[in-house]
């Protein structure tokens, strides 16, 4: 709002990442969301992945479509050129805009209404597509800028503030998102910023297509009983498959594993993604076994979280189309114009 | 047989083609049309086609014109009747003293004729059915016999044919050899049997000159290459479809790094038209060129995102090769239909910037000029052509490139600019054309970042809903619009012999058909000053030129009269001035309707003054 000015001042001593940049250089604007919403929390976990990974904020391009969760982009990374689409769109303005310069990272951010019912097909598709980006949903199953509708990925069976039971099917993202060849899974609890800095900051470092379904209660119109999605209710029915730590070279985000049930994977930024497995038997790198294991908890009313699959060796958009190397937005006449001498043999050919 | 004398010309008639869709009789016609030219004689042709891939009635018609008429004509005096589905029809299509030309292998009782045309059978079937014996063959071989046939019966140089054949099968020999012989196989049988040629006939001329001969689609397609375009999304719709594979063919030849093959463009076909603009503006927002092509109902699914190209002041080139609407409309016919939905598409107060090229060379130079109006303007640009000038092969001057010229990238704020400490507002006035600054995202860590949204803001991208604030930007985007008159291409005008008070505007692919509606009146003594528009927003000329005559008639292919609503409404001028001619069947208009109709307006025109008949 142009009326609700940031204080500018820090704490003179506030750390400072591998750049210089402190932690104060990846905020935003202040949130107009509603006080305790979860969306902050993911914005705030967003904003201690980028200053870890210490990317540079306006290397960042922000891209949303229409809801709470894409006003988001608004109160993080306030240098990142951001982008507000339109309801449901924001996967192909985020495509287009990675075909134009692939050495930007992209982060797309959306909700349950703007990617599982009006831009569920651009969700699929640019997943499909293998576009090299995150792409977040802030899920919280209901529609809380129009005031409580129920969303596509509210569980069947949930109430509504009002107590009307929803009686369609869900729509899990997150197993849609394997099923489409996604090539890093995750879901997370806006509420466990500790499992979720590491995910969001190992889906960064992804080269491809990395989706989080991020369940993110909605504390006006879906934190009350008879909800699934609920503070109370993720809580309780929570199965982390791992914890994660990303290692970029220097200290893991987070030290706190216990060696013999600890995965590394290296990522094609040379980044190195440390599993914690809970489930000694789960093998991210499998992902049919990946969505075998999402639908046997979710027959038991369990919520899978963590990072459920990874291809290390992932290729994205601009590998299938075989795009050169400098961006295409940095291209002039000279490279793109074949001149006049082609245009009069191309004349030629055609009397 | 006969009760009218038969048609006689030299240069100037009309061949139809009646043929079953998915027969492999394209190519055969084309090479027709193809081979009357390098008589040096222009021709005009043009495919009547289904929305079908096998089976139903399709047609390819060529207008020979020495005197270079490309619009379509009207009437047919030679039918190659090739369709037993649309005989019927087909004969009686034949201009009185015309020319059936049909296979007689199979005998036809005689009320499938008519006294009034010259029937010539040539048992085709039975020539190929002798010579060949796998099915494919004799269908596509039969379709060279009859060009052969022809060929000795319009007296055409049967070396100028081969010539046109070595070409298309150049390195393959086999293929090369069996046409040629196909070929023969028909001129021998109609120089033996027939009495040939006919009072139809093409003699050697020089009114070609270095015309080229393309479809508007490949040639918009290569506009944007030579543009810069970069992205192109797009979704398959007749007819557009093949302004993007063109694009993709045209990139493979000249847009693939030299050293490392890597491609310097990139091509998706996007799930919709709503992805397919959702990638160009992505991809414009973020610096590159790039560009959809569609048609009618993919402009309605684009609305939304034209409106956020228009307020977030995001360039976007969209080419609309118009059809038939409205809804699925007449998908492979053509019309002028969008003017209305595409020079206000979306919700809220929108205007958008359209061209409208008259043929293929046009097409290419206001599809490059597009990218240079997108990025300076900042806003969505359509390039209005139609199935017409789409997916036909015109005549038309050769395509031409200044070396020297550089893209128009319009208002970027550099990094340099940043440093210098220049004052950067996304939604800025600085110099009162109404176009502001912009950056691309990652050029500078601490300035020129902002955030784009199709909410309103204030001059520097800050959200509000403050309403003067709002105001104040709806009336800069006006002050931009009318920057936009004077960059777009201007109307050309060409007066008549005579000074006139009556005008015509009219604009695309109804060009050739209005210049040679204009001879035909004024052989009826009908004198009309001519106003080409080629883009809206109208430039002033527009304007002088409605005040300068008493009426003026706007000759449009749709039904409605959107050229003229869009005049009325810009300009404010009492529409009664302003006489609607429309053509809205589906076929391309004709000189003759154009004639027609203003010549029979103007002489209910000249009616003698009150006064005058009672002195």
């Amino acid at each position: 709002m142009t009326y609700i000015a940031k204080p500018k001042f820090h704490h003179p001593g506030l750390k400072k990442n591998e750049l210089g940049y402190t932690h104060r250089d990846y905020e935003g604007k202040i949130s107009t969301l509603c006080a305790g919403c979860g969306h902050d929390s993911i914005t705030a976990s967003i904003i201690e992945a980028c200053y870890e990974l210490s990317i540079e904020p306006h290397r960042v391009a922000k891209i949303s479509g229409i809801g709470c969760s894409s006003k988001t982009p608004d109160y993080f990374l306030g240098n990142s050129h951001g982008f507000n689409t339109v309801h449901g769109r924001m996967p192909s303005v985020l495509t287009g805009a990675n075909l134009a310069n692939r050495d930007l990272v992209y982060l797309g951010v959306s909700g349950d209404g703007d990617s599982a019912s009006i831009g569920f097909g651009q969700f699929a598709h640019s997943i499909r597509r293998g576009v090299n980006m995150t792409y977040i949903v802030e899920n919280n199953g209901v529609y809380g800028l129009t005031k409580g509708q129920f969303s596509a990925t509210a569980d069947r069976g949930s109430k509504s503030k009002k107590g009307v039971t929803n009686t369609d099917n869900a729509i899990d993202l997150v197993a849609m998102a394997l099923q489409l060849g996604a090539t890093f899974v995750a879901r997370s609890f806006s509420g466990d910023k500790s499992q979720l800095v590491p995910l969001i900051a190992a889906a960064i470092g992804h080269k491809g297509a990395s989706f989080i379904d991020v369940i993110s209660p909605c504390i006006a119109f879906n934190n009350h009983a008879g909800s699934t999605k609920s503070f109370d209710y993720v809580r309780e029915h929570n199965d982390a498959v791992n914890r994660l730590d990303v290692l970029v070279g220097r200290d893991p985000i987070a030290v706190d594993y216990a060696p013999g049930t600890v995965q590394v994977v290296e990522q094609h930024d040379g980044s190195k993604i440390a599993l914690r497995k809970i489930d000694a038997d789960y093998d991210p790198h499998d992902r049919l076994g990946a969505q075998t294991f999402l639908a046997r908890h979710a027959a038991k009313g369990q919520i899978v979280t963590g990072l459920l699959y990874v291809d290390p060796d992932a290729e994205d958009l601009h590998a299938h189309l075989d795009t050169v190397e400098t961006p295409l937005n940095t291209l002039e006449a000279d490279t793109l114009c074949p001149g006049s001498a082609a245009l009069d043999k191309f004349n030629a050919s055609l009397r | 047989m006969s009760d009218k004398k038969p048609l006689s010309s030299v240069n100037d008639f009309v061949v139809r083609f009646a043929n079953v869709n998915g027969s492999g009789s394209a190519s055969a016609n084309e090479m027709f049309a193809r081979a009357i030219l390098r008589h040096g004689v222009p021709v005009s042709p043009r495919n009547i086609f289904p929305s079908n891939i096998q089976g139903l009635p399709t047609w390819y018609e060529v207008r020979v014109t020495e005197d270079g008429h490309l619009g379509a004509r009207g009437g047919v005096d030679m039918m190659v009747a090739m369709n037993p589905q649309t005989w019927d029809k087909d004969v009686a299509g034949i201009e009185p003293g015309g020319y059936l030309f049909y296979d007689s292998t199979k005998p036809m009782p005689s009320t499938k004729f008519r006294d009034d045309i010259t029937v010539i059978g040539v048992p085709l079937t039975a020539i190929t059915n002798s010579t060949y014996t796998d099915p494919r063959q004799r269908q596509l071989f039969k379709n060279i016999i009859y060009l052969g046939a022809l060929s000795a019966l319009l007296d055409m140089d049967p070396k100028l044919i081969e010539q046109l054949i070595g070409e298309q099968y150049k390195g393959k020999e086999k293929l090369l050899s069996s046409n040629v012989h196909a070929l023969h196989l028909g001129r021998d049988w109609a120089l033996q049997n027939l009495k040939c040629p006919l009072g139809l006939r093409i003699k050697k001329s020089d009114k070609v000159g270095d015309r080229i001969f393309i479809e508007g689609n490949s040639a918009a397609a290569l506009g944007a290459v030579y543009g810069g375009a970069t992205v192109c999304a797009w979704y398959p719709i007749t007819p557009s479809s093949s302004v993007a594979e063109a694009f993709t063919a045209h990139c493979k030849k000249y847009r693939h790094d030299a050293e490392t093959g890597k491609a310097k463009y990139a091509i998706v076909q996007g799930e919709d038209e709503l992805a397919s603009i959702g990638i160009v503006i992505g991809a414009s927002w973020n610096g590159a060129r790039a560009f959809t092509a569609t048609s009618g109902p993919g402009i309605s699914l684009m609305t939304e995102f034209i409106g956020l190209s228009y307020f977030a002041e995001i360039p976007a080139v969209i080419m609309n090769i118009q059809r038939a609407g409205p809804s699925t409309g007449m998908p492979t016919r053509t019309q002028q239909c969008d003017i209305i939905a595409c020079a206000y598409a979306s919700h809220g107060d929108t205007k958008h910037v359209l061209l409208f090229p008259e043929d293929p060379a046009e097409a290419f130079e206001f599809a490059a000029a597009a990218f240079d109006l997108a990025e300076r303007l900042q806003t969505t640009i359509f390039l209005m052509l139609d199935l017409d000038i789409g997916m036909n092969h015109r005549l038309c001057r050769p395509l031409k490139w200044d070396d020297a010229k550089q893209y128009d990238r319009g208002k970027v704020m550099t990094t340099e600019m940043l440093e210098e400490g220049r004052d950067f507002g996304r939604y800025l006035d600085v110099d009162g054309d109404g176009i502001p600054y912009r950056t691309y995202p990652g050029t500078h860590p601490t300035k020129g970042s902002y955030f784009t949204r199709g909410t309103s803001r204030d001059r520097y991208a800050r959200y509000s809903e403050e309403g003067s604030v709002y105001a104040d930007n709806m009336q800069r985007l006006v002050r931009k619009f009318e920057t936009a008159q004077d960059l777009v291409p201007r109307p050309l005008q060409a007066n008549a012999e005579r000074p006139t008070k009556y005008g015509v505007i009219y604009f695309g692919s109804t060009s050739p058909a209005m210049d040679e509606a204009i001879g035909l009146l004024e052989t009826r003594g009908h004198q009309l000053d001519r106003l080409r528009i080629r883009a809206f927003p109208f430039h002033s000329s527009v304007a002088s030129f409605l005040a300068e005559h008493d009426f003026v008639y706007v000759v449009e292919q749709n039904r409605d009269a959107q050229l003229r609503q869009l005049i009325v409404n810009e300009n404010g001028i009492d529409p009664v001035r302003l006489v609607p001619i429309v053509h809205y069947d589906g076929t391309p208009i004709t000189a003759r309707f154009i004639a027609k109709a203003i010549g029979d307006h103007q002489d209910h025109l000249k009616v003698t003054p009150l006064r005058k008949a009672v002195s």
